[in-house]
């Protein structure tokens, strides 16, 4: 078979499954149990290390 | 010892850079090489002045300078690419512009036209995207940017790539491929500069404290994989001799077309979409001082856009040599690509539930806002021009210009003006912008002059596209070609009225910008201020 055919058949079958699946699944497992909690975590981020990493071990310039 | 390397391989790039210019068979790779050995030469002796020198060793400090560098460069560059698009657009409406018995030709429209597109994309927008990046990712990361000064790597290649770009342009250096026309050695550096890029950022996300990697970068990481993907594939060519700018593309015909529309659109779907679409997850929700709307939402709207939007391109090239299947792919999957560009829009837009009231107070907020309603707009138009049907009419016409700028100056410039109000005063340490009211009149000057410049570009493309195909009751062209360009001429000329005003309220931002850093009173220590967590 040429390369173009083969590929082209590859898309529209396997490939097109195999990228459906996967996303399909990521977008499930955005929903999956206990999920709430660390989304919320995770939306919070930005509000918490705005002026410095935070104290590192040893002497910090904060608190 | 890592001087000394440095100073070698410094040394050896300029001779090289000099043997070059020396022996160069056409004059952008001349003028080019010898751009590259002042900045050898730059660099060499500042190398040489610091010999010695430890880096700073803080990792209890974010490292800001490259950003504020990074700001800088993006209101500057902004200028420049807003000012040659204001040039082109009166060299359309008033061909005697082109200059041409003055300049030779060095300054027409075919060769501004690249260089305006290059400064806006990928030297405003892409200075404002690795600036953005350096921030979002130390302080959603809790740790100071990766590999010393790699950042300062980083920028510095980016704004040499810049210049030789915009000399190249200038004096006919081009592949000829659209948003892609720097020539093989820029290229090349492009790739050296964009994996130091890749490599800051992802050494900044594996050194993080926080469990979490904010969805903002997964969006700036997308872009930074796919842009590298695009832009090797699409600028696979061998140079026709290495002591010149030519090349010959490794693909011809219909396969050298939709490999580059495969580039363009994602182009524009990962460097002027995910990028941006990084710093809306950030710092929107920072100006609204609300987390997102929905976490989640964020999340099935990454995944949606990186899924659909890679196969996007080949509508840009319907009814052409590319078999059927493919444009009928390329346009199914921009439809479909509608319903996750909406789901981000309502994502950005409801984040601001519950604090609506900050729109009547907040210039800068506005300007978000108003960013994130162009995105929902031009990404609804942008389906709706690659049906088919609709295709054959929009296709080849003004109406596709003023969609790509509804985008660009819509979506692309808002929110980076709002990006750029947001952190000069953090970054410079000052209190507040110096005045609330001169954003105001940005914005309505930039929103007035998107609005001129999007109508006037719909009325000329649509005139356009029926002219073209009206034909006569013996099936004969009603119109000459040069008979649309005639009509199109008050419409250009609005439209460029529409470009001067959008660059009026850029100017207006330097200013403000520049008398936030030089005239508001510093901040309170902070310090002092807040309390330790």
């Amino acid at each position: 078979m040429e390369t173009y055919s083969f590929l082209r058949e590859l898309a529209d079958s396997w490939a097109l499954l195999l990228l459906t699946l996967f996303f399909v699944g990521a977008a499930l497992w955005a929903f999956r149990p206990g999920s709430r909690a660390i989304h919320q975590d995770a939306a919070n981020v930005i509000f918490k290390h705005d002026k410095s990493p935070g104290p590192l071990p040893g002497p910090s310039k904060e608190g | 010892m890592w001087d000394y390397v440095k100073l070698i391989v410094l040394a050896g790039v300029g001779l090289l850079a000099a043997i070059a210019a020396n022996y160069a068979r056409d004059l952008p790779y001349m003028v080019n090489a010898i751009e590259v050995a002042i900045a050898a030469a730059i660099t060499f002796i500042y190398v040489l002045r610091h010999v010695g020198e430890d880096a700073p060793n803080t990792p209890d400090e974010y490292q800001d300078g490259v950003i504020r560098a990074g700001v800088i460069a993006t209101t500057f560059w902004g200028i420049v690419g807003f000012l040659v698009g204001v040039v082109i657009a009166f060299q359309l409406a008033y061909p005697a512009l082109n200059l041409g018995n003055v300049t030779e030709g060095i300054l027409n429209f075919g060769r501004l036209r690249p260089l305006h597109t290059s400064a806006v994309i990928f030297a405003f927008g892409g200075n404002a995207l690795i600036m953005s990046a350096f921030y979002v990712v130390q302080r959603t990361s809790a740790a100071r940017l990766w590999g010393g000064n790699l950042g300062w790597f980083v920028f510095w290649g980016w704004q040499l790539m810049i210049v030789l770009a915009a000399s190249s342009y200038i004096l006919g250096g081009t592949e000829g491929k659209e948003y892609a026309e720097t020539v093989w050695y820029i290229d090349l550096w492009i790739t050296v500069v964009w994996v130091a890029f890749l490599a800051v950022f992802v050494g900044t996300l594996v050194k993080r404290r926080e469990p979490h990697i904010y969805v903002a970068n997964w969006f700036y990481l997308s872009m930074i994989l796919t842009v590298a993907m695009l832009h090797l594939v699409n600028n696979a060519a061998i140079p026709v001799s290495i002591l010149g700018s030519l090349s010959v593309p490794v693909y011809s015909g219909v396969q050298d077309a939709m490999v580059q529309w495969w580039y363009g659109h994602n182009a524009v779907g990962f460097f002027l979409t995910a990028g941006f679409l990084g710093m809306m997850y950030y710092f929107v929700p920072k100006q609204v001082e609300r987390p997102v709307y929905s976490y989640k939402l964020s999340i099935i709207h990454f995944w949606a856009l990186i899924f659909l939007y890679i196969w996007a391109g080949p509508h840009h090239l319907h009814y052409t040599a590319l078999p059927d299947w493919a444009s009928t792919l390329g346009m199914v999957f921009s439809v479909m690509l509608w319903m996750p560009s909406w789901g981000g829009m309502i994502n950005g837009l409801m984040t601001l539930s519950g604090a609506w009231d900050k729109l009547r107070t907040d210039p800068v907020l506005r300007m978000m806002v108003i960013a994130i309603g162009f995105y929902g707009m031009s990404t609804f138009e942008g389906p709706v021009m690659s049906i088919k049907a609709v295709n054959a009419l929009s296709h080849y016409t003004d109406w596709t210009i003023g969609h790509v700028h509804s985008g660009a100056l819509g979506w692309n410039g808002m929110i980076t003006f709002s990006v750029l109000y947001f952190l000069t005063p953090r970054l410079w340490n000052r209190a507040g912008l110096y005045s609330l009211k001169l954003v105001s009149w940005h914005f309505w000057l930039a929103t007035i002059g998107i609005v001129l410049y999007a109508s006037s570009m719909w009325v000329t493309g649509i005139m356009e596209g029926l002219m073209w195909r009206e034909v006569d009751a013996n099936g004969f062209l009603v119109n000459a070609f040069a008979d649309t360009v005639a009509a199109k001429f008050p419409m250009y000329v609005v439209r460029g009225l529409g470009g001067t005003m959008f660059l009026t309220g850029a100017l207006i931002m330097v200013y403000n910008l520049w008398m936030t850093v030089n005239a508001q009173p510093a901040k309170a220590s902070a310090s002092a201020a807040v309390p330790a967590e």
